[in-house]
């Protein structure tokens, strides 16, 4: 047992297993020493430790941040001070992406803008663009000399498969791109409250890596010094080892397969009670959130008739949902939905 | 994979050369000279120069891995309420009147750097009066640093006293005399680092009398609370009689040394309010500073301090070893103050003994400072602070060896 400081960049064995399963086991990006990654206060850190070292080196620059996010995206590119534009991503009338919207905006953007992407598993919509959706956002993006960062919160929980769930990033990786990446173990390995995460930046070459992590040491600094050490040790514990990465990657499929589940489960439900509405989208989404569709007062509702708690902009978290509550849950919602 | 056109957007950015007392490190740990000493380190080591895990921590790691209670869930922005609460009696006393009026706001921070960056950030948001800090020359490397990554300016108040290794505390005074009405004051409660130098109660009381007449705001930084006098209450005392006047003041704590939890990054930021309602209100900003830069504080360091606070037995048995680190460094102090004394050094050595904490000023200069290197592989920053922490009674001839030939060849 070990309470020393950790080096400023964080736990070396715990930041080459993160790197592995964002950029691949194989990575000749890692091979070559490519990649300046620092060990970041979960994936919240990682951003802002990003969105800081934007600011200090891209002064010019603004981030292109997708409508709707995570709430927390507009606050930490605001106190880094760097300003913000949005893009089209979400089409209520589909319940799905916008993708004609998010590509002209991608086109429309000054060249060399910074786009923020959610890898997998969109918060709050669910919303992931598809695979041959993804390799033309990744085209239109590199015609323009865009920077992709990803905030890469939920690898492994979308859909049960970490490998699959980077497949945005390794489309990015194939074609070219010099990405940046944020990853969190918050959700896929249930460390929340540890505060274990990781920003990588992919460089032209192995000086340029040590000299781009020198300047997020540099940033993480004044902030807290040096990450804490608790957190990253389980994670390198649990990597390093086969049988236990092993069973993390089964229980990672347990939780993944438990939301989509949920996701069926209601789904069918509201089908059964004959709902008018389409509940498609309800299992085309991904991830922990659903978009549900429905409207502020429709959410008042619910919670004021049936002590059901949820965003008023409608977004159901779906771990929340189990099988003692599903029948419950989708009897309320078509209740407050049926005469829509 | 194709190829990436075009130069990386991050192309021009140059490398940060390390910071030196960390390359010192790097070097100290590959140097294969068996006798080598590592004075420059700013943690506290046992007399055979290893960490120090507490007992009463290990024994609170196993009970919090046994609780089947227990999960890693999201802490609230503002931290653990329970390690907040207790953080604030250790520092403010069980008694504190501020306390019992609600007037304080906690909130968990990662350790002290943490603690003083939100302190930073929040009063270069929401306190109007000054934009510029206060810090003694010298203080702590990292200092400045804080402060700046919040945009506020810093300056610097005497209180080092080369020709006595004491306080200079006539010329302290005099610039916070001189210092505009509101200016925020950067203090340490205890243990000076890198001096070792501390006010006395009576000095302390003069410093509280001139600020609160000048309005000046004053920042503590509590990071080794026990290890001056072996007692928690004792060192709290400088803090404690600010507080006492009713007035106004922020505390960043750190568990780092005193309770060896380095690595776990947990600290604590107080805010002393004039009333509850306005402390109330603090702590409602202080989240909005928070949340952009890592949403809530990390679990595992809290729990454990928490477990340690709120139970009596484990609380009597961690002021114990605190009790036990604080007196290994008087120790030190004192062996390596005969040993010179014995040997005859040219000077006078009282300071070592005078001087509180783990730090020391030794009064040796940079050139002595690399002579010791090159010929003793004693390893200490360039500005002469020996970490007192770093010796053993086996490695302080070695240290006295050191210090007199570097005082007597003329270095």
């Amino acid at each position: 047992m070990n309470m020393e400081y950790l080096p400023m960049g964080g736990s070396v064995k715990m930041v080459e297993e993160t790197l592995k399963l964002a950029y691949g086991e194989t990575s000749e990006f890692l091979k070559d020493k490519r990649i300046a990654t620092v060990q970041s206060l979960s994936g919240t850190g990682a951003c802002r430790l990003f969105a800081d070292f934007q600011k200090r080196f891209r002064p010019d620059s603004q981030i292109y941040i997708p409508v709707p996010t995570w709430a927390n995206h507009h606050n930490i590119w605001r106190d880094a001070q760097v300003p913000q534009r949005t893009y089209h991503y979400y089409h209520p009338e589909t319940k799905g992406l916008d993708f004609a919207g998010l590509i002209d905006d991608i086109k429309n953007a000054p060249s060399g803008s910074f786009f923020l992407l959610h890898a997998c598993a969109h918060n709050p919509t669910g919303v992931d663009p598809s695979e041959e959706q993804w390799k033309d956002i990744s085209y239109q993006i590199k015609g323009k000399g865009h920077f992709a960062f990803f905030d890469m919160a939920y690898q492994g929980f979308a859909s049960g498969d970490p490998e699959k769930d980077a497949k945005a990033i390794r489309i990015f990786l194939e074609d070219g791109h010099l990405i940046g990446i944020s990853q969190s173990y918050a959700k896929n390995m249930g460390l929340y409250g540890q505060r274990v995460g990781c920003l990588s930046l992919l460089c032209e070459d192995e000086k340029q890596a040590v000299a781009v992590k020198s300047q997020l040491q540099q940033l993480a600094r004044p902030m807290y010094s040096n990450p804490p050490v608790h957190g990253p040790l389980i994670v390198s514990t649990i990597l390093g080892d086969p049988d236990l990465k092993n069973l993390w990657l089964r229980e990672v499929k347990e939780m993944a397969d438990r939301i989509i589940g949920m996701r069926t489960a209601l789904r069918e439900n509201l089908e059964k009670l004959g709902s008018p509405l389409s509940w498609e989208h309800m299992t085309n989404q991904i991830g922990m959130f659903c978009y549900s569709g429905m409207t502020p007062e429709q959410v008042d509702r619910l919670t004021n008739e049936f002590h059901i708690y949820l965003t008023r902009n409608g977004r159901i978290s779906m771990a929340g949902v189990t099988t003692g509550n599903v029948a419950y849950l989708a009897n309320a919602i078509h209740e407050v939905t049926k005469s829509a | 994979m194709k190829p990436h056109d075009g130069d990386s957007v991050f192309a021009h950015i140059p490398h940060v050369p390390e910071v030196p007392l960390y390359a010192m490190l790097v070097a100290f740990s590959k140097d294969p000279t068996p006798l080598k000493l590592n004075l420059g380190i700013g943690v506290y080591r046992t007399e055979d120069g290893k960490p120090f895990l507490l007992n009463v921590v290990r024994r609170v790691e196993r009970l919090l891995v046994n609780d089947m209670s227990t999960f890693k869930e999201h802490l609230p922005t503002t931290g653990m309420a329970e390690f907040n609460r207790l953080s604030a009696k250790l520092i403010l006393g069980a008694d504190s009147p501020a306390i019992k009026e609600n007037r304080v706001t906690t909130v968990q921070c990662l350790s002290g750097s943490g603690s003083l960056r939100i302190g930073a950030e929040f009063l270069a948001k929401h306190y109007h009066h000054q934009h510029t800090v206060y810090m003694s020359q010298p203080t702590y490397a990292n200092h400045p640093n804080f402060f700046n990554a919040a945009g506020l300016a810093i300056k610097t108040y005497r209180y080092y006293d080369p020709g006595t290794c004491g306080l200079d505390f006539q010329g302290m005074l005099e610039d916070l005399s001189s210092a505009p009405s509101g200016a925020i004051v950067l203090l340490q409660a205890c243990a000076h680092n890198p001096t070792g130098v501390d006010p006395t109660l009576p000095q302390w009381q003069q410093i509280r009398q001139l600020m609160r007449s000048k309005g000046l705001f004053p920042f503590f930084d509590s990071a080794y609370q026990g290890f001056v006098s072996g007692n928690l209450d004792e060192d709290a005392q400088s803090i404690r009689l600010f507080v006492a006047d009713g007035g106004e003041c922020i505390i960043a704590q750190s568990y780092s040394k005193i309770m060896g939890l380095y690595g776990e990054r947990v600290g604590a930021l107080s805010i002393v309010c004039k009333t509850a309602e306005v402390a109330s209100c603090v702590e409602s900003q202080l989240k909005l500073v928070i949340r952009p830069m890592y949403n809530n504080p990390p679990i595992h360091g809290a729990s454990i301090v928490a477990a340690i606070l709120k139970d009596r037995d484990m609380c009597n048995e961690w002021s114990i070893e605190v009790k036990a680190m604080s007196d290994r460094l008087i120790s030190m102090r004192r062996q390596l103050f005969d040993a010179l004394r014995d040997k005859g050094t040219p000077g006078d050595w009282s300071h070592i003994i005078r001087h509180v904490g783990m730090f020391t000023f030794s009064g040796l200069n940079p050139k002595q400072v690399a002579f010791m290197n090159q010929e003793y592989h004693i390893y200490m920053s360039s500005d002469g602070r020996i970490n007192m922490a770093g010796l053993g009674p086996q490695t302080v001839p070695h240290l006295a060896d050191a210090i007199h030939a570097a005082v007597t060849i003329g270095v």
